[in-house]
């Protein structure tokens, strides 16, 4: 009986999360009249808008990614090593973009950094490109200071940052050679999970009128019966990609097992 | 002046002060241990030298140079961790070659001291393993080629033993101190185990609320202790409470008997208490050659150990100890058994009283 129950859970678990992909897949294969086909994938690889804004929110995903293990890998490790007591101080500040909406973030950028004001970071695509980088980081950040921190959790930072020292090695290389590899599993799994939030997002890239892969999404939506599922399906296939990236990348380093 | 050279060291936490006026000369090649229970100041002394921390006051000088303010990685020391701390990101070739490389050791040069290193801890076929590959006693093998392969000027050992198993503790202690001798590297040792220390240390350092409270050879921290923590620290010790009788001839009351000790005049006066402490190996069960002083005890406890029987007899209300070779021919005394114990006034360790 217990076993039924745990099944029947299961299989309703199931059915709950692929009825709506089934159905989403099963709708952007009917294109042509009668028969299943991959006119509405072919139709979305043909629009050189979806290259162009797929190519520019990976160019800024891949920014925000540097950006993000630069400030975060630093930050979190000092703060595990140095600055114990500030941990939960840390860890609010980070859960902030959670709570605080991106809409209000976005215009509170465009205020700030407006043509007029002292740094007109909106008066340029490239400084308009810059703040979009800065706000997907921002946004991206719960996810990237968790996924560190954890990492860092697995390995002892102090010990190993004074063997390191007694050795002659200076922050740098700490860093860079000790601290850095010991949690790339954790910090590609940060950078997959910032790569799936910036390809989707839609809220900063329209405020701040950039051709990005989320507005686009909205825009063939509200133009198109087909496309829009099939590009659903595209999306939700580079966010699964990105995960099981990260369980072959865990999978292969040899190191991480032996935390494991 | 001494090769390194620790002058009035003082830490204080808040307004903890965890090392007090420590002072201390180490003659290159002198293997030291900082022996004393947890929370006594050893590891803060050990971590000042390793630059780990910044003493509160006092100066630290290595070979003449004074180093108090240098950052851990300007020290040029090796140190060794009690969690073996290697690189879980590397091999063990890359952890032991990691020092010369930061160094900037050419590739040719840093390989064959690699492979040197490993021949010295007897491990040169692990060098493409990863950490999680080796045991325990071979990971803090290869954190000690690790530490020693830079050619440091002083290795500091932060209790490298304490994670280890009994058998594996021996044996890694005595290649520490053979390769130590080899090299002639100056070592600190820090240990809250006194056997280890006493094993391999040419002295010892017995600390106890952040000071120093006696520096010696292990022969004479056991044999002749200064303090009565000293005494209790380093040992098993036995003490029974005694009044000074005369202490120009040296004689004292203990268990309603007048004795004789070897140490005169004793430093106290008539009447005073003191109090008289025996190492077990000084006491022998009944009336022994050699052994002047008898005193009547009856047995409390009788432990059998196989080749050693301890036994535990009361003595005027203390309980002593002392240990008995094991004989098939004589089975263990019973418990309650009135008898005697006997030592020698030589053997008497005089402390002050409690």
């Amino acid at each position: 009986m217990k076993r039924f129950v745990a099944w029947a859970a299961f299989i309703g678990g199931c059915l709950y999360f692929l009825l709506p992909l089934v159905g989403m897949t099963e709708f952007s294969l009917k294109m042509r009249r009668g028969e299943y086909s991959f006119d509405a994938y072919a139709k979305v690889f043909e629009d050189p808008n979806f290259w162009a804004t797929f190519g520019y929110s990976l160019t800024l995903a891949a920014a925000t990614i540097v950006f993000g293990v630069l400030l975060v890998v630093p930050t979190a490790y000092w703060v595990r090593l140095k600055l114990p007591q500030a941990r939960p101080v840390i860890e609010f500040i980070t859960l902030l973009p959670l709570v605080i909406p991106a809409i209000v973030i976005v215009f509170g950028y465009i205020r700030l950094y407006n043509t007029s004001s002292v740094l007109p970071l909106t008066g340029s695509g490239l400084g308009t490109d810059i703040l979009l980088t800065m706000g997907y980081a921002t946004l991206a950040l719960p996810y990237m200071y968790r996924a560190v921190d954890t990492g860092l959790r697995t390995i002892d930072v102090a010990t190993l940052t004074e063997a390191a020292q007694s050795l002659g090695a200076g922050w740098f290389t700490i860093l860079a050679r000790i601290i850095l590899p010991n949690v790339l599993v954790a910090v590609l799994s940060g950078a997959f999970l910032t790569l799936a939030i910036v390809i989707g997002e839609f809220t900063m890239a329209a405020l701040l009128n950039r051709p990005a892969f989320g507005p686009y999404m909205q825009l063939l939506g509200a133009n198109r019966a087909y496309e829009p599922p099939a590009l659903a399906v595209i999306a939700f296939a580079i966010t699964w990609g990105c995960m099981g990236l990260i369980q072959l990348v865990t999978r292969f380093s040899k190191h991480e097992r032996a935390k494991a | 002046m001494a090769f390194l050279d620790l002058t009035n060291l003082e830490k204080t936490f808040g307004t903890n002060r965890v090392v007090k006026d420590f002072s201390l000369g180490i003659e290159k090649g002198e293997f030291i241990s900082l022996l004393g229970p947890s929370g006594c100041g050893k590891t803060t002394v050990l971590r000042m030298v390793a630059g780990f921390e910044t003493p509160t006051s006092g100066a630290i000088r290595i070979d003449g140079q004074e180093v108090t303010g240098h950052r851990p990685n300007q020290r040029n020391i090796g140190m060794m961790f009690q969690a073996y701390a290697l690189f879980p990101n590397m091999t063990v070739a890359d952890n032991v070659a990691f020092g010369l490389k930061v160094k900037g050791v050419p590739r040719d040069e840093r390989q064959s001291r690699v492979e040197e290193m490993l021949r010295l801890i007897g491990l040169p076929e692990m060098a493409g393993r990863f950490p999680f590959q080796l045991s325990g006693g071979q990971q803090q093998r290869v954190a000690l080629a690790r530490a020693l392969a830079p050619s440091p000027r002083v290795l500091l050992l932060d209790e490298p033993l304490s994670a280890l198993d009994a058998k594996v503790r021996v044996s890694l202690r005595n290649e520490i101190r053979e390769i130590q001798r080899e090299l002639g590297i100056t070592t600190i040792f820090v240990t809250h185990d006194q056997e280890e220390a006493m094993s391999i240390s040419d002295r010892i350092v017995v600390m106890n609320g952040g000071i120093a409270e006696q520096v010696g050879a292990p022969f004479q921290i056991y044999n002749q202790p200064h303090t009565r923590f000293v005494a209790g620290f380093v040992g098993t010790l036995n003490t029974l409470a005694a009044t000074v009788v005369s202490p120009e001839d040296g004689q004292v009351s203990v268990a309603g008997q007048t004795v004789t000790l070897a140490k005169k005049p004793i430093p106290a006066g008539k009447g005073d208490k003191v109090t008289l402490a025996l190492r077990p190996e000084a006491v022998a069960f009944g009336r022994a050659a050699g052994r002047e002083i008898v005193l009547p005890a009856t047995i409390a406890e009788v432990h059998f150990l196989g080749s050693v029987i301890r036994l535990r007899v009361k003595v005027d209300g203390a309980i002593v100890a002392l240990d008995t070779f094991n004989r098939p021919d004589q089975p263990p005394p019973p418990i309650g058994l009135a008898t005697e114990i006997s030592f020698s006034a030589t053997d008497v360790i005089l402390l002050p009283a409690d």
